[in-house]
């Protein structure tokens, strides 16, 4: 055991330029790639529960509402809602119809913003009974939206994806350009891994053709290779994670929550998932790439 | 101790065989010469012995296990048994004698109190008592061959296997390195020679088994080099 340490550590003091250029391929891929994982997440958040689910929401009428619909200072009655529902669910374009009270979307509502100030001004009153619909397709929304909007009781109707698809669309596209280029940035480690190591097993042939010939078992011989590609690694998950949390603090926590309080922005528990992430390929891109140039430049 | 059983090598990419259907019995403690012309197949029969490469057909078996099916986790352990040295030494420049000697010992995991008893001891036994503190490069041929046999010894091995140790030595010095390689026998150890140095193997009248293009064309007890 001690051997291997020492060994590695020679290793990686032999190879530092190597080791250097390992360490900062990784954090700059495994950084884009944690920047990844936080991207997806946020969309997930703003998404929230529905987005996948339904495409139209129909708000109805409160006492507090106003709409051309709604009767001054009443909640929509029992017959509308029914007839609406009826409505709706006669319609051939719809799939299915979730309907919430107000208590429902409270519910809803403090899960999303249970970290902030705004929850403590709201109470279920201000919220609205609502339908929500799941469409057979969802361009065809026009004919559902016309069919109910009229209907007296109803307050609204949102086209919730009409709003978000534009951002979302931007939001992946970043996403996607992050995790493509920590895609082939990775490749590039791991590439450096089994460069490195084919180089350090050319240097050291002699010793290491001895050290086969007298019996030294295998994972003696491999293991310092192994581990130094693991230690410069992790080095650089290290700092992507220093990286990552560093973009939590001062770029989520620090300004954007600040300024757009309405997004339920992704968390630190997100970005521990990310960062976990980080650790968990970086462990992966190391070890896999050094046994195979174990296997092919130190052959038993 | 080693057994070749209708033995055939043929290298990868080449037509002609390196072996060709050889059967050989080596008891324990033997000391054999394995004569014969440069490419007659010596340095192939010593490194199926080592698990340098498998059998194309046949088996080889040493020590009970055939070699050429152990599992590689278990090739270590084959080579542990088996010492080796060879016609240019194989000496790490960057480390003195005596870390030369100690490197077998540390790379299979002795502890460092039987390492600190066995090297001088060894060095001893090969008639460098005294020379561990120099560097490979400040010694002669002879020399730099008895710390290669120090270190191929160096572990006990019951298997010594020598391809052309007096290769690169003047007859004096090879006498000298002879010597040496009896003694080890005399302890018991099973020796291997692979050798076309017709003096040594006259003087010795050991067991010869000479190949010519990988066939063995004889076996003879306390042999000659010439038949």
């Amino acid at each position: 055991m001690r051997h291997t340490l020492s060994e590695t550590f020679t290793g990686l003091r032999r190879n530092l330029s190597m080791t250097i250029a390992v360490i900062v391929t990784m954090w700059v891929s495994l950084s884009l790639f944690g920047v990844g994982v936080m991207a997806a997440q946020q969309v997930d958040l703003i998404k929230g529960r529905w987005y996948d689910r339904i495409e139209l929401t129909v708000f109805l009428c409160t006492s507090a509402s106003q709409g051309p619909n709604c009767d001054a200072g009443q909640d929509a009655t029992q017959a509308q809602k029914d007839a609406i529902r009826q409505a709706l669910e006669s319609n051939p374009e719809v799939q299915t119809v979730y309907y919430q009270s107000k208590d429902q979307v409270f519910e809803e509502f403090k899960e999303v913003y249970k970290d902030s100030s705004i929850l403590s001004a709201m109470s279920p009153k201000d919220m609205q009974d609502l339908y929500r619909i799941k469409l057979k397709d969802p361009q065809e929304y026009q004919g559902v939206r016309a069919a109910v909007e009229g209907m007296p009781g109803v307050q609204a109707v949102q086209d919730l994806r009409q709003y978000l698809e534009p951002l979302f669309g931007w939001l992946n596209l970043a996403q996607g350009l992050a995790v493509g280029a920590s895609a082939l940035l990775l490749l590039a480690a791991a590439l450096q891994i089994i460069n490195t190591i084919r180089m350090a097993a050319y240097s050291r042939r002699r010793e290491l053709g001895i050290m086969r010939l007298v019996g030294a078992g295998n994972w003696y011989i491999t293991a310092p290779f192994v581990l130094e590609s693991l230690i410069a690694a992790l080095i650089g998950a290290a700092l992507a994670c220093g990286t990552l949390a560093a973009l939590e603090q001062f770029v989520i926590i620090d300004n954007a929550k600040v300024s757009i309080q309405t997004v339920h922005w992704v968390e630190w528990q997100h970005a521990s998932v990310a960062m976990a992430g980080v650790v968990l390929v970086a462990i992966v891109l190391s070890t896999v790439p050094a046994l195979i140039a174990t296997r092919r430049y130190l052959k038993v | 101790m080693i057994t070749f059983d209708a033995v055939s090598k043929t290298y990868h990419g080449q037509t002609h065989a390196a072996l060709t259907d050889v059967s050989v019995d080596v008891a324990k403690g033997e000391f054999v010469f394995l004569v014969g012309a440069s490419g007659s197949g010596k340095s192939t029969f010593l490194r199926l012995i080592l698990r340098e490469y498998r059998p194309t057909s046949g088996h080889v078996y040493v020590a009970g296990d055939d070699v050429g099916r152990l599992p590689s986790w278990r090739v270590p352990g084959l080579r542990r048994k088996v010492g080796v040295v060879f016609q240019d030494f194989r000496l790490l420049p960057g480390k003195t004698v005596y870390q030369n000697v100690a490197f077998a010992l540390q790379v299979i995991g002795k502890p460092s109190s039987v390492i600190k008893k066995t090297v001088p001891e060894t060095l001893e036994l090969v008639g460098l008592a005294g020379l561990g503190d120099r560097m490979p490069d400040e010694l002669a041929g002879g020399e730099q061959q008895r710390v290669a046999l120090a270190r191929a010894f160096v572990n006990r091995p019951p298997m010594l296997l020598a391809d052309e140790p007096t290769g690169n030595l003047d007859p004096a010095t090879s006498v000298g390195i002879m010597k040496l390689l009896d003694r080890i026998n005399r302890t018991g150890t099973t020796v291997i020679m692979a050798t076309h140095d017709a003096t040594v193997v006259d003087q010795m009248r050991r067991r010869v088994i000479e190949l010519v293009d990988g066939v063995v064309v004889r076996d003879q007890s306390k042999g000659v080099y010439g038949s």
